[in-house]
């Protein structure tokens, strides 16, 4: 069953409500471009391939059941699209990034950060401590852009990952059906993603 | 002191496991080391915090800007399709 909210806005769309449709695609199309870009080579093929799937959305949109989410529905489409484009675009291993995010260890936290093993009192324990970040320079590194930055920096399965989960407010059940993730991989992407944005938070407030 | 009593968690496990612990996905042996780390650790209360802080600010980005021309070109595929 679907909640109220959710039935109406498919009601809307069938009923060729513009505005409806445009709130929907700037809800979206951002996330979708960077979840193309996990399989797909650049920034404008992944574009393209939301754009494609817009089309495909409103070519579906009157056998959409509404047993999945609306939502959800969509993005399935945007991975579907993606990975063909990917394969047309002979990326044989597009997805590895996905399946095996361990493969190369990446530390939250610079190793010599901390003391080491070996130390006789403190071993691990901090050595280059983090400092506390007064709300009103957090304030001023939002309106530098400085997440945003981040989040563009990285690599494109954390960068879709984090988006989907802290930008947009998925869940992790929502984004692991998205982007066929099992939850540990989901849950180390993410984590590799906050990591390396809450390191430039750190370099820009010191 | 039980003979069940892990080895207590250093910081830098512990920043290791800081998702995990948001999402409630540790084990509760795990979960009880680590809470028991952060209760006398004030360093890492700063770092989770900072973590905390990083998914707020995250929260408030907003999503990009279709280009006028890109959101042209739906709007026309939407009319087409319903016309």
């Amino acid at each position: 069953m679907q909640p109220t909210a959710a039935r109406d806005e498919l009601a809307a769309l069938r009923a060729g409500d513009e505005a409806a449709f445009l709130a929907l695609v700037r809800q979206h199309h951002g996330s979708m471009i960077r979840v193309a870009q996990i399989y797909v080579g650049s920034r404008a093929i992944a574009e393209e391939v939301a754009q494609e799937a817009w089309v495909g959305v409103l070519k579906g949109l009157d056998r959409f059941e509404g047993r999945s989410s609306l939502k959800t529905w969509v993005f399935r489409i945007v991975t579907n699209l993606a990975k063909t484009r990917a394969v047309r675009e002979g990326r044989t291993i597009p997805f590895s990034s996905l399946r095996t995010p361990e493969n190369v260890p990446e530390p939250a936290v610079e190793p010599a950060r901390f003391r080491r093993h070996d130390d006789p009192r403190w071993p691990g324990h901090w050595a280059v401590k983090p400092n506390e970040w007064p709300e009103e320079r957090l304030l001023a590194a939002e309106r530098a852009a400085i997440v945003d930055g981040a989040i563009d920096a990285l690599p494109p399965s954390q960068r879709a990952v984090i988006t989907l989960r802290d930008v947009e407010g998925w869940s992790s059940d929502e984004v692991c059906n998205a982007l066929e993730l099992t939850e540990t991989n989901q849950r180390v992407l993410l984590h590799r993603g906050r990591s390396k944005v809450r390191k430039a938070l750190e370099e820009h407030l010191g | 002191m039980t003979e069940t009593t892990a080895e207590a968690m250093s910081c830098q496990e512990l920043v290791e496991l800081v998702t995990a612990y948001l999402e409630d996905a540790l084990s509760g042996e795990e979960r009880r080391r680590f809470q028991d780390h952060l209760a006398d650790c004030a360093t890492c209360q700063v770092y989770v915090e900072q973590i905390r802080a990083t998914i707020r600010v995250a929260g408030r980005v907003t999503a990009e800007d279709l280009s006028p021309e890109a959101e042209r070109d739906l709007l026309a595929a939407f009319r087409s399709w319903h016309g």
